[in-house]
């Protein structure tokens, strides 16, 4: 039971993952493909941010009184990773803008018959 | 002393050269431009590699930060190697892009493909010079989404597709890595591979440290393409830009590996890797099925440059083959083989790109009789695959006789077998392409006069073709590093 409550950050990360994955693979609209990929790599965000907290601590900003503070640097690393991951969103949606220019369509089953008749 | 500084100058001038270009928005400066930042580049990587083979290991701390604390770039023989390869062949390519990129891509997008380019350029050689984890994630995604964007720039609408598969798998194996990187440190506090590599012995029998190896494994084996993990590579090589086709398939899926290496024998190190992680068994087996389901899937292809696409699934297979003997002779023919690999695609990819350039396409039809009408091209492209079989004389041939050596040092001939074998299979394909040049008459539908491709790209073509030659003759540059590199890796002195 205290695996399960302990460490419920981990879970909820393990959920998000799978589901932003599972999104990825299932669905056959290019945008909702992207929506899932921003779950999985929110997930990411979460196991790193989490991973720096430390029990009874606070943000990381020096504090009169305070001496526990949380790991600043996976938060730094994450602000990278957010940037990383707000690119990859907006190069994707601009790729589906133009597949829809050139197919008409951003459902993943009529683009591929439109490539294989012609 | 700016020769301190040459590891930050690796990535940074790229780097700059690319805003350059885009605010030039002239495309013979952005060209210029590019073609004097890789050729820079390529000095610069030339410096390195001779001095880490004088000196040893190089360290630069960015920013005067010292090294735990601080991002740390750090070029031993491993990396300066694969910055040579990358910057060779990136100039290569830029010296043939000129009239190339004029034809495939529409004249108002030019500067923005240089742009691009560079941005791609500076991440790659990013991930081969850094010594930290974290910052090899970032250069890896500004690589990877950049050449994302040099797909889509083809003017085929199924490029655009190509780049979205492309983008969901780099993506999700990025951020698998990000995981494995997350994981480690975790366990480790520590960033800096260096400093990881001293600290994750003690903490190895962990299942934390476990999972992060296999969530690095499937994100590293996703960006190289080892089957199955490939599927984003055969349309990605096909319907982009000649050049990018070229520039890519020769340079990506390399550093890649090398990140491979890093992470493997420099971070995990061989006893973790191969003793506690049974990590030679699993590559073995995929490395089998790369060579033969990449060659077999080559046999059928119609489109040339899909069928070039599907041989490079087969040659990473022979890459994975030398990792999995964990060897100094298998180590070495890896490393050899993605040094030779570079060349023989690069050089393969540029002939194809000159008969885009003349006929717009590369199907098996536009092929027949074109030993007649493009001989130079031909000529470049029939020497081109004989180094791709491994005829002796050819760099193919160098990187197989380490590759089967390493099999039989180890006494697992059937493999020594196999890789003949597969050897064999590319023979078909290549032969494919050459009998239709040279032996079926063209159709009498498009005979009118298609000339040779212009001399500014046959010259870079064959000087990568000269260079597979060459380097097959003689090898003492290649092996001379590839093996004090291997010794390296495997910690063992010489």
């Amino acid at each position: 039971m205290s695996v399960l409550i302990g460490h419920y950050n981990y879970w909820i990360v393990i959920f998000l993952m799978m589901a932003g994955l599972y999104v990825v693979i299932a669905q056959g609209n290019l945008v909702k493909k992207i929506v899932g990929l921003n779950i999985f790599q929110a997930s990411v965000f979460i196991l790193f941010i989490s991973m720096g907290k430390i029990g009874g601590d606070t943000a990381p900003i020096i504090k009169q009184g305070v001496s526990l503070y949380s790991n600043p640097l996976p938060q730094v690393l994450i602000l990278t990773a957010i940037v990383v991951g707000v690119a990859t969103t907006a190069l994707a949606l601009a790729l589906v803008v133009r597949i829809n220019e050139a197919y008409r369509s951003v459902e993943e089953d009529e683009i591929h018959e439109q490539d294989q008749s012609f | 002393m700016i020769t301190q500084h040459l590891p930050v100058l690796q990535v940074i001038v790229p780097l700059l050269t690319a805003p350059l270009c885009l605010l030039a928005q002239d495309r013979r400066f952005a060209w210029g431009a590019s073609l004097a930042a890789s050729g820079t580049a390529f000095l610069i990587a030339a410096l390195l590699l001779a001095q880490t083979l004088e000196q040893g290991i190089i360290s630069y701390e960015l920013g005067g930060w010292s090294t735990p604390w601080g991002i740390e770039y750090r070029v031993d023989t491993v990396n300066a190697f694969v910055l040579l390869i990358v910057t060779a062949i990136s100039s290569a390519v830029l010296l043939f892009a000129q009239r190339s990129v004029a034809r495939e891509i529409i004249a108002t997008r030019i500067p923005v493909f240089y742009t691009v380019y560079m941005l791609c350029l500076a991440g790659l050689l990013g991930i081969a010079v850094t010594g930290d984890v974290f910052n090899l994630f970032v250069f890896m995604e500004i690589s990877a989404l950049s050449s994302y964007t040099l797909i889509a720039l083809s003017e085929q609408r199924r490029a655009l597709t190509a780049a979205y598969q492309y983008l969901f798998m780099g993506t999700i194996g990025a951020t698998f890595i990000l995981i494995g990187i997350g994981l480690l440190y975790m366990m480790t506090g520590t960033l800096n591979m260096h400093d990881l590599s001293l600290r994750l012995p003690a903490v190895t029998g962990t299942r934390t440290v476990e999972t992060a190896f296999a969530f690095l494994t499937v994100g590293i084996s996703i960006k190289i393409a080892l089957v199955p993990l490939h599927l984003w590579l055969p349309n990605a090589y096909a319907y982009a830009p000649s050049v990018v086709s070229a520039f890519i398939a020769a340079t990506a899926t390399k550093v890649a590996f090398y990140v491979l290496l890093r992470f493997m024998f420099t971070i995990f190190g061989v006893s973790f890797a191969f003793k506690t992680m049974p990590l030679n068994l699993i590559f073995m087996v995929l490395a089998l099925a790369a060579m033969f389901a990449g060659s077999m899937a080559a046999m059928f292809q119609d489109n040339i440059k899909r069928l070039l696409a599907y041989s490079s699934i087969a040659q990473i297979g022979y890459m994975i083959l030398g990792i999995s003997f964990a060897s100094v002779t298998g180590l070495t023919a890896a490393i050899l083989h993605l040094f030779n690999h570079a060349l023989m695609k690069g050089a393969l990819f540029l002939a194809l790109g000159c008969v885009v350039y003349r006929l717009g396409m590369v199907n098996m039809e536009q092929m027949r009789g074109l030993g007649r009408r493009m001989p130079w091209t031909m000529a470049a492209f029939a020497l081109g695959g004989l180094s791709l079989i491994g005829v002796p004389l050819t760099v193919g041939f160098i990187s197989k006789w380490y590759l089967v050596a390493g099999a039989l040092e180890r006494g697992w001939w059937p493999l020594a077998v196999a890789v003949l074998v597969a050897s064999l299979l590319s023979l078909v394909y290549v032969w494919r392409v050459i009998e239709a040049a040279y032996f079926q008459a063209p159709l009498p539908a498009d005979s009118d006069e298609t000339g040779e491709a212009p001399l500014s790209m046959l010259l870079p073509t064959w000087a990568l073709i000269l260079a597979n030659f060459y380097f097959g003759i003689d090898t003492s540059l290649t092996v001379g590093v590839a093996s004090s590199a291997a010794q390296q890796l495997l910690g063992v002195s010489e």
